[in-house]
């Protein structure tokens, strides 16, 4: 790792160094900063979850995986997703198009609003759904005189989820559809077609990937919800406990092989979704858009 | 709401592409309902305070403490964070070495590790008998279950934000005003520290900005390795949740008013940061 | 939203279909009870016949646990800490009467604990009594009394030993709770927390703590603690209850009757006493004499008026507690 050359000149003769090209102690200064840096910040906390959770070997990883309550967290997790995740992607999309298409006032304001939730911390987030739903709240007693329940069951902690990734689709594609512009949506609108046969055939291809990427984020983000989720949980074991819920639950319990177990398959998703999110990057660069680091 | 609503009427009345009335009607509908709506359950909470009750509601000695040590040090983790990420960024953007892609890909993991599970790591490592954690006790520094294990916390959550803002914006930077500085006679060094760096001032500001608020909302990653000693290292959200379970829901409500409206203010400072980082583009 | 809630609602009535092809119990509990309600829930689903039966729990601090209840959380029993968080749930979500208590025996407690001292290995610092707590640079590691259950069994108990010391009054015990608050550096929310900063944490040098979660914490980490009895504590009587509403809403008042009822029964008291919790039983209380010491306890009912007062005097918004604890200042 110590080969470090100028990414830009190419030249790699000593004798000569370009005007841009940092000296030679520079590069290994910043070099070795970086990487210590992420090496103990970064790759040290997920290697030791790797380490913590194979402690009893792969045969109690497993065990601990397979143990009802881990899967029913699982699944917990995979649903609550499966609902934010579509439902955010389509208001994203119909934010994203009216932003992107129309001209209309107060779009810098709508804008700022749909990012809010981004900034709101993940306890407010559910606490406010607590007022709304709670019994102590605004709809509580009337939703459970109809037997509704939204507190303490899958539809708060898919409401929770729903707002903390929220902005996460929109914010991809406004700057992308802003950037395209509506001139072959309007062409293809002035040839007859419908609006839904425009952005299907028109849109849609030139934001599918940006589209993708936003909605790979939104899902992390949505299976690894901690705060907010805990606020509206109720923390039954093995039915509203989410994954990152059952991690502090097996942790408080003791059983730490158990808790770092749910963790690494945690860890494993955040690994596969930085892959997936490299490979879009490299692979579709030009079509995403330039400002669309989250 | 009705203010917001009367302001969203298109300048053209005709568009040329239907679905005008749709996109933005269900955008303003969804808005409303996921976030506006409970927000405004939020805000209107501690009225049953009054003004007086609300003010002494957060200016408990507990509360202000908790205040001012997420705000605090999320204001350092984000210090912290923007001078590393742009070193990172720098390394990352400049310099051509083996293995970069993967270092490149390593720097979101923060943002796609769930934060218990950042939790529990980063409380196992900076424990006094972790592998961090034992080499720094040697030296009678304790991180993990002290306010240091907050800013630990805050700085590994953080630090996407810094790089992920500066990194575009370093990439598209030309050579030629670096060229020009040589050629004056400026040091390496002096280029950078003259030249380069006020160039990204707004983007490193934007990512600071972001980075601030991110760690003082956070909650998951923190509640493991704090400790949560009240006054001590208890950060705001958590006394959210203590005052919620206390059911102390007009305090709960209050200090969450005062977390909202500071991302509130982060949020439009933002904006503004975007908008002159366009103008001087 | 309508569209949102009507998408949320049918997901949940797939789940909700799925998971209850038999009778489903929510049972919420306290903090330190995840241990012994699995194994009681395991015994009598093997038990109880009428039908294929599940327990789900959920645990946390005892007043936090009421308070979700309060606000919606869909518990068929209770089975909390103490009394006033029951009746708190019956005052405020009127979903069970406020005579619940009398609705099973011995003030619907099926077995009864008290309040120790979990000390570091070799007792470094010769804790034996209430009186070592509040030594100079002692720190004692206790939860917060406004949301756990044992946290204010803990604070009755060193109460009841300062008022009962020779010489001892109101004015004096108020002094030692308030100087022996003034030696805790971190109020979690439940008594796990508290196990988990005292033990994983290694914060503080002596845990109140129920004698069954010390007794557990022994078990974990053999040979790192060890568990002292002072000379005198109090009677901890944590109950149970059937929640009306809900059980008849869900239509599993017969399972959870029978669930209550379970737990005094010998099978139920031997897996008590085997969690390290005291059996009503007696016979069974003897079996494992060894490991319940007898020592002097207070009680509620006759040193502190009961828990509806108690908990009012001490626990309520600005009583006693509110005004002795103030961190920050």
């Amino acid at each position: 790792m110590t080969n470090f050359s100028n990414g830009r000149s190419g030249s790699r003769r000593r004798s000569f160094l370009k005007p841009t090209e940092d000296p030679l102690w520079l590069k290994l200064l910043l070099g070795a900063v970086t990487i210590g840096f992420i090496a103990i910040l970064l790759l040290l906390p997920l290697a030791l979850v790797f380490k913590e959770a194979l402690a009893g070997g792969l045969g109690g990883f497993w065990k601990s995986i397979t143990e009802p309550d881990a899967l029913a967290s699982v699944r917990l997790s995979l649903i609550a997703a499966a609902i934010a995740v579509p439902l955010n992607t389509v208001f994203g999309i119909a934010a994203a198009w009216a932003i992107a298409k129309y001209d209309f006032r107060g779009k810098t304001f709508l804008v700022t609003l749909i990012d809010l939730p981004f900034s709101v911390s993940p306890v407010v987030a559910g606490l406010i759904y607590v007022l709304v739903f709670g019994m102590q709240g605004w709809l509580g007693p009337t939703l459970a005189d109809h037997d509704i329940h939204i507190l303490f069951a899958l539809p708060g902690i898919v409401l929770v989820t729903v707002f903390v990734t929220f902005p996460f689709v929109a914010r991809e594609l406004i700057p992308l559809m802003v950037d395209q512009g509506r001139d072959e949506e309007e062409a293809a609108a002035t040839l007859g077609a419908t609006g839904f046969q425009t952005f299907l055939r028109v849109t849609l291809p030139n934001i599918k990937w940006g589209l993708l990427y936003g909605i790979l984020l939104c899902n992390a983000r949505a299976l690894g919800e901690f705060g907010a989720v805990s606020v509206v949980s109720g923390h039954i074991r093995g039915v509203t406990n989410t994954m990152p819920l059952h991690v502090q639950l097996l942790y408080d319990n003791y059983d730490y092989a158990g808790a770092f177990t749910v963790a690494a398959l945690l860890a494993m998703l955040a690994l596969v979704t930085l892959a997936l999110k490299s490979l879009l990057e490299w692979r579709y660069a030009d079509e995403l858009a330039a400002a669309h680091r989250h | 709401m009705s203010a917001i609503g009367l302001k969203l009427f298109p300048l053209r009345s005709r568009h040329v592409l239907p679905g005008f009335r749709l996109s933005l009607g269900f955008t303003l509908f969804y808005l409303a309902g996921i976030v506006l709506v409970p927000l405004l359950a939020l805000l209107i909470r501690p009225v049953e305070l009054g003004f007086g009750g609300f003010a002494d509601a957060i200016s408990t000695p507990r509360v202000l403490a908790s205040l001012r040590l997420s705000f605090g040090t999320a204001l350092a983790a984000a210090v912290i964070d923007s001078g590393f990420g742009l070193i990172i960024a720098w390394v990352l953007v400049r310099y051509r070495f083996p293995g970069k892609g993967l270092l490149d890909a390593v720097i979101d993991l923060p943002f796609a590790l769930p934060t218990a599970v950042a939790g529990i790591a980063l409380s196992t490592l900076y424990a006094p008998n972790g592998w961090v954690g034992s080499l720094l006790a040697e030296y009678g520094i304790r991180v993990a279950y002290t306010p240091w294990g907050v800013l630990v916390a805050m700085v590994f959550i953080a630090l996407p934000f810094t790089v992920r803002t500066v990194q575009p914006v370093m990439a598209e930077l030309g050579l030629e005003v670096e060229e020009a500085a040589a050629t004056l006679g400026a040091t390496r060094i002096q280029t950078i520290a003259r030249v380069v760096i006020p160039m990204l001032g707004p983007a490193v500001l934007t990512g600071m900005a972001m980075a601030f608020a991110r760690a003082a909302g956070e909650y998951g990653s923190i509640i493991f390795i704090a400790g949560n000693i009240p006054a001590v290292s208890e950060i705001a959200p958590l006394l959210i949740v203590t005052k919620l379970e206390q059911y102390d829901y007009a305090g709960a409500s209050a200090i969450g008013v005062v977390m909202l409206a500071a991302s509130f203010v982060m949020l439009l400072a933002l904006n503004g940061l975007q908008s002159w980082a366009a103008k001087r583009r | 939203m309508k569209r949102v809630l009507s998408l949320l609602v049918a997901a949940g009535i797939f789940t909700a279909t799925t998971a209850q092809a038999d009778v489903t119990l929510l049972n919420v509990s306290y903090d330190p009870t995840r241990e012994l309600y699995k194994d009681l829930g395991a015994a009598f689903a093997a038990e109880y016949k009428a039908d294929k039966i599940t327990i789900n729990t959920s645990n946390g601090g005892s007043g936090a646990q009421a308070r979700a209840v309060i606000d919606g959380l869909q518990a068929d029993v209770l089975t909390l800490a103490l009394a006033a968080d029951i009746d708190a749930v019956s005052k405020n979500a009127g979903v069970l009467p406020a005579d619940w208590q009398k609705r099973l025996p011995q003030n619907s407690a099926p077995y009864t604990s008290t309040i120790v001292f979990l000390v570091r290995k070799g007792n470094p610092w010769k804790i034996k009594d209430w009186n070592d707590l509040v030594k100079p640079g002692i720190q004692v590691v206790t939860p917060n009394p406004k949301t756990s259950g044992g946290a204010r069994w803990a604070y009755l108990a060193a109460w009841a030993f300062a008022e009962k010391t020779p010489g001892g009054s109101d004015q004096k015990a108020k002094d030692f709770v308030g100087n022996l608050y003034k030696h805790v550096p971190v109020l979690d929310t439940g008594a796990r927390g508290s196990t988990v900063t005292f033990t994983k944490r290694g914060i503080g040098d002596v845990l109140l703590s129920w004698e069954n979660e010390a007794h557990l914490a022994l078990k974990e980490s053999p040979g790192q603690y060890e568990i002292v009895y002072p000379s005198r504590s109090i009677l901890a009587e944590p109950p149970v209850a059937v929640v009306d509403k809900n059980v008849d809403r869900h239509k599993t008042s017969a399972a959870a009757e029978a669930f209550v009822k379970f737990l005094y029964t010998p099978a139920a008291q031997e897996i008590e006493a085997r969690d390290f919790y005291r059996p009503r039983n007696q016979e069974i209380l003897a079996k494992y004499k060894g490991q319940f010491p007898t020592i002097p306890l207070a009680t509620v009912d006759g040193d502190f008026g009961g828990w509806a007062k108690a908990q009012s005097t001490h626990f309520g918004d600005g009583g006693v507690f509110d005004q002795i604890y103030q961190p920050g200042k």
